[in-house]
């Protein structure tokens, strides 16, 4: 840490980036290589991920029959393609823990996170560039620990998502021994992963902001992981600390969660819940952020409301730490908690409405056009509508103790989840990859893409609300073992078809990507013709972001300015300055 | 200049010059989840021990109250020259803060091999993390907080090793500020769960 002269530091601007497969990837420190990372991860992940989905609707709607193409996985596991009742418990666990911790939280906050902070503030690295390696480097591992216990004996976690106790405090209960200790390990690698990204991220947005780039004038995506970065590290120590309990109940014989060695099921799902729903927001806010980073560029208008959206966030927030009760309504907790955390769970979905209708009136009265990375915007909008509504109802905790662990609550946080997660990520894939890879994406397979996956999302969804309302149990292995399920029989036969369509449906991005890779468009620096920092730069940006220092003059989304010569303004164009006085 | 290093400083080039050095504010914020973790497990304590009707149990060895209250006495002793290795390099005084973290090293480590004997000695007794709560409980918030004052040691070493090699000056000592924090959050967390653990 020597001083440093300002000449040599802004030399360094024009040097290169390391080169190789050694000092140039595995080792880089460059945010952006370590973004797209990130970003292979968690797609990878998706895969693993939609295959448990597949297997488990196959299940649902065809028990004990063999699930096409999966005769090759062998005993114990399946049986010549049918899945038996150990492995579907297991499918559930791992579906839901690499949804959303192996897909959701890097596809969004690693991948979107770590390559736009950095050029949305305007400097060039994030704060703690060795650390951010680090962290990408233990999630990776965490990967594969997690993927490694489906070749344990006793084959991959069984205990749940949320592995509750006593189930996951003891082999006896589960079945599973090896699984669930690969299972806790890595969701704790996983963590401090995070926890090394969410520091980096704050540090970042907060400390390396360009000259200018006052708080109020941070796109809004910034802000959105800003808060997710807040929520992530006051929320997951608790659960870090459960975990350390529940790994040496399962490993020395403590009895932290097991009532026979006096120990407390129910403190096991305060820990998780305490983090767990803040987590939810972790996940949604950064999707939220690139939903409002696409409408104002496509709707030609500034946002709607760019402060109350920040404080609603922040509000959000701060309500998200005293909600998490409203998950064990079922689970035996004093009805006289359950009345405070029912309000307090209606409560935060006024944040919310204001941050929805804030985006609806950002469309209003637009020169909207509906390129790809819209298209996604506005479905993953449309599509949260629906979960944001349904939460409601389970939020209270009289409906809640008759729809929860019913296909209803699956419904609703699937309704959650995925606008969140899978519509706006793809969103920020299309609206970012030209930065990424200095390329277009094809606009027709786009469209397709598109189409296919908000139809048939909802088709598998939206049924399963009306079955969950008809009493049907969530997790269970053959439902029509119960004869009043039996008749519901063809709605998850209609579901597993449209999840098909749903999984057949990612083929025109997977080879629209590929495509793009390699023949796409050139982009140039701003296809979008968009303001904030990252459109200020070449694409992809070079090692260092930026060529010369960007200053900020103002907030990120002046689109139709009065009297302006163009439509939008950069952050980065003095005053009175045009485009043409951009640098070029 | 090593790489990340060359980013770092083009990175500051272009920011705003922060109010509070990056590694100080990283260090804020990592401090805020540590926070959370001792909270979740003494909240884990406190319900535990709430559901046991008489606590110590009876029937389980005594915890050494007065060996730990010496031990307690050495961790904010090391807090203290931890400040004063803080204070010695904010004048530009290298010298002081190698002599201050070289202290400050010593009484962790001495912190920990007095935790380490008590450990041993209430194993002989016969306290075992797997008969109940009591014992449970102790080993774990004591010894989540021992391994918070290892991690320590390796922070402090690091730090002393820079400072001997000359890399800490009256302008460059975020380090030793983030060190600083991360140790007076270490001691300073002691004497809480020492009232929970050994007193109550």
């Amino acid at each position: 840490m020597s001083a440093t002269g300002k000449g040599e530091a802004s030399s360094v601007r024009e040097h290169a980036a390391p080169e190789g497969f050694w000092r140039g990837c595995v080792f880089s420190v460059d945010h952006k290589t370590i973004g797209k990372q990130y970003l292979s991860l968690s797609l990878f992940m998706m895969v693993v991920g939609g295959l448990t989905a597949y297997l488990i609707r196959w299940q649902l709607a065809w028990p004990e029959t063999a699930v096409p193409g999966m005769r090759w996985v062998p005993e114990p596991t399946m049986f010549e393609g049918v899945v038996p009742p150990e492995f579907y418990n297991a499918l559930v666990t791992m579906h839901g823990t690499i949804m959303l911790f192996f897909v959701a939280m890097p596809f969004l906050l690693g991948a979107f996170g770590n390559f736009l902070i950095p050029l949305m503030v305007g400097a060039a690295d994030m704060a703690f560039p060795r650390v951010n390696r680090l962290s990408f480097w233990t999630l990776f591992t965490a990967s594969s620990l997690l993927l490694a216990s489906f070749f344990v004996p006793g084959g991959a976690p069984a205990a749940g998502w949320t592995g509750y106790a006593p189930l996951s405090a003891d082999a006896q209960y589960s079945g599973v021994d090896w699984g669930m200790n690969l299972w806790l390990l890595a969701l704790a690698l996983e963590f401090a992963s995070f926890v090394m990204g969410g520091v980096n991220i704050l540090t970042t947005a907060i400390n390396m902001r360009a000259p200018g780039m006052t708080f109020f004038r941070l796109p809004l995506l910034v802000w959105m992981h800003l808060t997710a970065a807040v929520l992530f590290l006051l929320s997951v120590g608790p659960l870090v600390a459960g975990a350390v309990m529940l790994l040496l109940d399962r490993t020395i014989g403590t009895g932290f969660f097991v009532p026979a060695r006096g120990g407390d099921p129910l403190l096991w799902q305060h820990l998780f819940w305490f983090f767990g729903h803040p987590e939810v927001y972790v996940i949604l806010l950064p999707g939220f952020g690139i939903i409002l980073e696409i409408l104002p560029v496509f709707a030609r208008k500034p946002i709607f409301g760019y402060r109350a959206i920040v404080y609603s966030t922040i509000a959000a927030g701060a309500l998200s730490f005293i909600v998490w009760a409203h998950h064990m309504f079922v689970s035996g907790i004093d009805a006289r908690l359950a009345m405070p955390f029912s309000v307090t769970t209606i409560l935060i979905s006024v944040p919310f409405v204001i941050m929805i209708l804030a985006m609806i009136a950002t469309l209003r009265g637009g020169a909207a056009s509906y390129p790809t990375p819209m298209l996604f915007a506005v479905g993953a909008l449309a599509t949260f509508i629906l979960g944001g509504v349904t939460g409601i109802f389970l939020g209270s905790a009289a409906v809640d103790i008759f729809l929860h662990d019913t296909y209803f609550v699956v419904a609703h946080f699937h309704y959650t989840l995925f606008p969140s997660v899978f519509l706006g990520g793809l969103a920020g894939l299309y609206y970012w990859f030209p930065k990424m890879f200095g390329r277009m994406m094809n606009e027709t397979l786009g469209k397709i893409h598109f189409w296919i996956t908000i139809v048939a999302f909802n088709c598998v969804f939206l049924p399963l609300f009306a079955a969950g309302m008809r009493g049907h149990m969530r997790r269970i292995y053959d439902p029509y073992q119960y004869e009043f399920l039996k008749p519901l029989q063809p709605i998850h036969a209609f579901a597993t078809v449209a999840a098909i369509v749903l999984f057949l449906g990612q083929v025109p991005l997977i080879a629209n990507f590929f495509w793009s890779l390699f023949a796409g468009r050139r982009a140039g620096e701003n296809p979008w013709r968009a303001n904030t920092l990252e459109w200020a730069t070449s694409s992809p940006p070079p090692h260092g972001n930026f060529v010369e220092a960007p200053v900020v003059h103002r907030d990120p989304y002046e689109y139709s300015v009065p009297g302006a010569v163009e439509d939008w303004l950069p952050q980065h164009v003095p005053a009175g300055g045009t485009q043409e006085t951009r640098r070029e | 200049m090593s790489e990340p290093e060359r980013l770092r400083t083009a990175a500051m080039d272009t920011a705003l010059r922060p109010v509070i050095p990056n590694a100080v504010l990283g260090m804020l914020f990592f401090l805020g989840a540590e926070v959370m973790f001792f909270a979740g497990l003494i909240s884990a304590f406190l319900v535990l021990r709430a559901s046991v009707e008489t606590w110590p149990p009876v029937d389980q060895p005594r915890l050494p109250v007065v060996a730990a209250a010496v031990n307690t006495f050495v961790l904010l002793l090391s807090a203290e020259t931890m400040r004063r290795a803080r204070a010695a390099i904010g004048r530009g005084r290298p010298d002081g803060l190698r002599r201050w973290l070289a202290v400050t090293t010593v009484l962790a480590v001495t912190f920990l091999v007095v935790q380490g004997m008590q450990w041993i000695r209430l194993l002989r007794d016969g306290l075992g993390a797997t008969s109940g709560a009591y014992g449970a409980t102790f080993y774990t918030l004591t010894g989540a907080h021992a391994l918070h004052v290892l991690a320590g040691v390796g922070v402090l070493s690091a730090v002393l090793w820079q400072a001997l090699r000359g890399r800490c000056s009256g302008e460059h000592h975020a380090a030793v500020e983030a060190c600083g924090l991360y140790w007076f959050f270490v001691a300073g967390i002691w004497p809480l769960l020492y009232g929970l653990v050994y007193l109550s």
